[in-house]
């Protein structure tokens, strides 16, 4: 294996446990500020937003809001089956149908 | 013992919904790491230690964008900063377990098991025994899907590849959906959107995303307090 894959998966390795261990370890005897877990609250949506909207507005380095941009127009569906549905599974279903649909009209 | 191991096996019953979301994005991060130039070994490694679809993924989405490995390493941490939450909130079922189980329930936690997890282990005796079988499921289920699609890389039509490219936006607008649950998340999402838009052309690599995600929730926060 390249050491520089090595690398990467052993640091991802560290960086994603430490978060999933220390508060179930030390818990008990810290408590996290309010404000912090006010903050932390807002991670999780905040950065599916930061890595949504370029994936979807921005095509081959431009910014693209028409309905040339089949990528925005896969999107709206998906948004909709996501918000009625609440289901992964079926969401990534459609949002791969429509892309494809999209593609080949 | 006869109760503990029926804790186990009625935890690897309640996985079965989790392995069926598991299925496609781990064949879909499969096929796309081995595109992105990882081989199986190195693709079904990632699974095996990082265990975490999305940073998965994503870091598949930057290595083939040309990305160094230090701005993987600190998405992935940022990415995966919300087990922070679901971790705390795992410790109050977890009070009396022992400190040598906890690193093992702790590498188990992801989106699917803690939302499985938090609404069936309440009634369970051997709530260790419970999650290790929830998440034992699971984690196998995640290994053996990213193993199929690294296999399945070199064979997949273009249909597929034009579907596969949206699995990823896709699947960030599930989970972003869900995450909304107040109106002021709706705002720190838009606010984080663009000012994302705005640092991919201002900074190299990732790092809007980065820069955009502490910015638009600090705003959160202060928003929150100003009110």
């Amino acid at each position: 294996m390249e050491m520089k894959y090595v690398l990467m998966i052993l640091g991802m390795t560290l960086v994603t446990f430490i978060p999933r261990y220390l508060p179930l370890a030390v818990l008990s005897k810290m408590e996290i500020p309010e404000v912090v877990i006010e903050w932390l609250k807002y991670i999780p949506a905040a950065i599916l937003a930061a890595l949504l909207a370029p994936g979807i507005l921005i095509i081959d380095g431009r910014l693209m809001i028409t309905p040339q941009n089949t990528y925005l127009l896969a999107a709206l569906p998906t948004f909709l089956i996501a918000i009625y549905k609440r289901n992964i599974f079926l969401t990534v279903i459609v949002g791969m149908v429509m892309i494809i649909i999209l593609n080949f009209i | 013992m006869e109760e503990k191991y029926q804790d186990f096996f009625t935890g690897v019953k309640d996985s079965s919904p989790i392995i069926m979301g598991y299925i496609p994005i781990g064949i879909a991060y499969g096929i796309l790491a081995t595109k992105s130039g990882l081989g199986i070994l190195e693709t079904v490694s990632m699974s095996i230690f990082v265990f975490a679809g999305s940073s998965q993924l994503i870091s598949i989405d930057m290595l083939a964008r040309g990305s160094a490995i230090i701005p993987i390493i600190m998405m992935t941490f940022l990415v995966n900063l919300r087990h922070l939450l679901m971790s705390a909130s795992f410790s109050l079922h977890f009070k009396g377990t022992g400190h040598k189980v906890m690193p093992f329930l702790s590498f188990l936690i992801t989106d699917e098991s803690f939302a499985v997890g938090n609404v069936k282990i309440k009634d369970k005796e051997y709530r260790a025994s419970f999650f290790l079988g929830l998440g034992l499921s699971a984690y196998l289920g995640w290994v053996i899907s990213s193993w199929i699609g690294a296999s399945l890389g070199e064979i997949i039509s273009d249909a597929g590849e034009y579907g596969l490219t949206f699995v990823l936006p896709a699947m960030f607008i599930a989970l972003l959906v869900l995450q909304i649950q107040r109106r002021l998340d709706i705002l720190v999402a838009v606010i984080s959107g663009l000012f994302s838009l705005l640092f991919v052309y201002l900074l190299p690599g990732n790092w809007n995303v980065i820069l955009a995600t502490v910015i638009a929730a600090t705003l959160g926060v202060v928003i929150e307090r100003w009110r």
